[in-house]
């Protein structure tokens, strides 16, 4: 097999040299790739890879699904399908009503010359797996590029907002949940149209508002929708519901914290809201050098 | 239980790149399993342990190059930093490899005691990242699951040699 001489002496670098090596080229990844963010096409490349293996990593759970699904009984199949049927119902009404309001408040808008409000597709995704990393907060959904979803995109199940696209793979994208320590999301108090921003807290039911004064008026039980205003979430998405508040004098703050409203740890299917507002740049903005990178990379990228 | 000079033996026996490839893949599979919650929190890491094994058997075949690789792959399944799981994984790699002569030595159930402090000085090393880039600290949970992989190293020692065995072309030098 190997004519070359016994490799007994002939050892290569050290592996302490090794070491060294691979650590710098680390250090270099963690640098570009938390601060400057040009490692995205060298991880979309690396995700095409893995990607089989993590579709055959979900077939298991997919497969006791099939299983379960297949041996449910006659009786519960009718329960379900009655109750469907009812709720069915009720949602055409409930439908019905929606579009004459929408009408309605087309009519109104046009009137007062403002702009649509959020009127866009939503593709349908499955949750392949909630992230395995402890530290964040994060799900993989089975659609990606192929599907035109972007990152930045909003996503909702039936009740509220679980959270936002924060990366796209060609098949399959990364969701960051509202609970993730990094996710904020701008609100508003129903009740008196407060605006507020609520941020993760990194625990699987909880979140907190930030910065409101001792005094603010908010009580247990509020109901926090999304405000619209980053243009990011469409006005008036249920968010949260408030749980507790600590008002202590001792504090510049109020500790406000809330309990999310859609199940963002308990559903298969969520929808990925496709189309974002249009709302004009920020004018504020506009001359920082952040802004500016970012549009040269968008122009680059078409 | 394997003597020393058993294990010596095997350690000669011939392997193939496809063979490691596929036994890393099988890993990175059990990894990838949708392990949520408390099962979350144990789950040993396969890749890791399996990359010990590689460094301790086959230095010359796996060495710290091959580790960083696959905790880049790791690392994009995961969608953590780039450079976390390779960089601890190079780190797990030279370990292992410093260690392999000694470890080598005793059998298996002693070696458990040698694979710990590697397991857990990776998991310190992810951690200390984690913390660096803005984590906060989860609990000594933690560390679990590094508790939980040493004590799969027999067992997962022992697989792998009895298949490295029953290779068909192990007679073919």
């Amino acid at each position: 097999m190997n004519t070359q001489l016994p490799p007994l002496f002939k050892r290569g670098t050290s592996p302490l040299t090794r070491l060294v090596f691979f650590t710098l080229l680390s250090l270099l990844l963690f640098i570009t790739d938390a601060r400057l963010k040009y490692l995205e096409t060298f991880r979309l490349s690396l995700s095409v890879v893995i990607y089989p293996l993590q579709k055959l990593a979900t077939a298991p759970g997919l497969l006791l699904d099939r299983v379960s699904d297949f041996f449910a009984t006659q009786s519960y199949l009718t329960n379900e399908n009655a109750s469907l049927k009812q709720q069915n119902l009720l949602n055409a009404a409930q439908l019905q009503r929606y579009q004459a309001l929408e009408e309605e408040n087309n009519r109104l808008r046009r009137l007062l010359n403002a702009r649509d409000g959020f009127r866009g597709n939503a593709t349908l995704a499955e949750i392949l797996y909630s992230g395995r990393d402890l530290f964040s907060r994060r799900i993989v959904i089975d659609k990606g590029r192929q599907d035109d979803i972007k990152p930045g995109q909003a996503v909702v199940d039936d009740i509220g907002v679980i959270g936002q696209v924060t990366r796209a793979y060609p098949f399959v994208s990364e969701v960051t949940l509202i609970t993730d320590k990094e996710q904020t999301v701008p609100v508003e108090v129903v009740r008196n149209g407060l605006r507020a921003v609520v941020f993760g807290a990194g625990e699987s039911d909880e979140l907190e508002l930030r910065y409101m004064p001792v005094n603010v008026e908010i009580q247990t039980g509020d109901e926090l929708v999304t405000s619209g205003i980053d243009g990011t979430y469409p006005y008036g998405l249920p968010v949260a519901v408030v749980s507790r508040i600590e008002r202590n004098a001792a504090y510049a703050f109020a500790r406000i914290l809330c309990t999310p409203n859609a199940g963002v740890d308990r559903y298969r299917y969520v929808l990925v809201l496709s189309s974002q507002p249009q709302i004009p740049e920020n004018p504020l903005t506009d001359q920082t050098p952040a802004t500016r990178s970012k549009a040269k990379k968008a122009r680059r990228g078409n | 239980m394997p003597t020393p000079a058993a294990q010596a033996q095997e350690f000669l026996l011939p392997v193939k790149t496809s063979f490691i490839v596929l036994t890393l893949a099988i890993a990175f599979f059990l990894n990838l399993l949708p392990w949520s919650g408390f099962g979350l929190l144990i789950r040993p890491d396969f890749v890791a342990l399996t990359l010990v094994y590689w460094c301790i058997h086959w230095p010359r075949k796996v060495g710290i190059g091959t580790a960083w690789g696959t905790g880049l792959l790791l690392d994009v399944a995961d969608a953590t930093l780039l450079g976390e799981h390779a960089f601890a994984y190079s780190l797990l790699a030279y370990l292992s490899i410093m260690l392999r002569r000694r470890v080598l030595l005793f059998g298996l159930r002693e070696q458990v005691w040698h694979i710990l402090p590697v397991l857990l000085i990776t998991q310190l090393a992810i951690l200390l990242i984690k913390v660096y880039s803005g984590a906060v600290f989860i609990g000594w949970g933690y560390f679990l699951s590094s508790v939980i992989g040493s004590l799969l190293w027999p067992a997962l020692s022992a697989l792998l040699s009895m298949l490295l065995r029953l290779r068909p072309d192990s007679d073919q030098i």
